[in-house]
């Protein structure tokens, strides 16, 4: 292991932590509702269900957010390396997968951690440990 | 005031990833590349996510209501089962083999980035898969 200097960005990451941290604190504090985005968009996939309302709004949020970045900021830099079969595989991954584990980055991950529950614990180390393997496994075996 | 939150909330959390850099696939394989140049941005993001979100939710964990007198909805489940475990090991290994995970993948979509779309159309679709997978057990 080597440490990408290049890349490493520690002050815009964390002013983008802590923007996702105060978001997640927002919809709890005031919605009482976890911000777990595969949860909130597993849910819109049965529909007539109570809290639809605020769920598509939340995802109407998340889809104007990189419109307002445009405008006040620049462009948001998006590069994708996968190729198509790689990008559905890893959607049908993550869309069953996080339904399956009931949460994703941002339900286990941020408010999991967060609330410091075992479950988001345990998630997160297992997700974050097969995402290592899969990214040693495309990057150094495969594409080694 | 529910509606205006969720708004909120939403566009505050999709900008939080475009300046964390977390909608950014290439940035996040950066991060999960633990045996090739690391890029250990991300851990940063959460760093702050958590270090913002700690005190109120510790406040939620304990409270009765929310803050407007409103029922809170914090999962009742503490059960670490199969079902959480490999679930996240399927997740995370889509997470890895594209960068993408559900939030960043949505900005991607509205960004108009065509592999972003083909994403979300693949992930709606598994979570279409996993709701077939799981009637009988939801019918129980």
């Amino acid at each position: 292991m080597s440490i990408d200097w290049a890349n490493f960005t520690p002050w815009s990451a964390l002013a983008g932590g802590v923007m996702i941290g105060l978001a997640a604190s927002l919809l709890m504090l005031f919605n009482g509702r976890i911000a777990g985005i595969s949860g909130i968009v597993g849910a819109l996939l049965s529909p007539r269900q109570a809290g639809n309302g605020e769920r598509c709004l939340f995802v109407l949020g998340i889809l104007l957010a990189p419109l307002l970045y445009t405008l006040l900021v620049a462009r948001p830099t998006i590069v994708v390396e996968a190729g198509p079969l790689a990008l559905i595989s890893a959607g049908l991954l993550v869309g069953f997968g996080s339904r399956l584990g009931s949460g994703c980055t941002s339900g286990h991950g941020v408010c999991g951690l967060s609330r410091l529950s075992w479950r988001g614990l345990i998630a997160t180390l297992s997700f974050m440990a097969s995402g290592f393997l899969a990214v040693y496994i495309v990057r150094h075996l495969w594409g080694g | 005031m529910r509606n205006l939150i969720a708004l909120l909330s939403g566009l505050l959390f999709g900008l939080g990833l475009i300046v964390a850099g977390m909608a950014n696939p290439a940035k996040v394989l950066g991060f999960l590349d633990l045996f090739g140049a690391w890029d250990p941005s991300l851990a940063l993001v959460m760093a702050g996510a958590i270090a913002t979100a700690l005190l109120p939710m510790q406040w939620a964990n304990r409270a009765s209501c929310t803050l407007t007198g409103e029922p809170l909805q914090l999962p009742d489940t503490r059960r670490i089962d199969r079902r959480l475990v490999i679930g996240s090991l399927i997740f995370g290994a889509g997470w890895g083999l594209a960068g993408f995970c559900p939030g960043p993948a949505l900005v991607g979509l509205a960004a108009a980035v065509p592999q972003a779309a083909l994403f979300v159309a693949a992930m709606l679709a598994g979570m279409l898969l996993f709701k077939w997978f799981d009637q009988p057990r939801a019918r129980q």
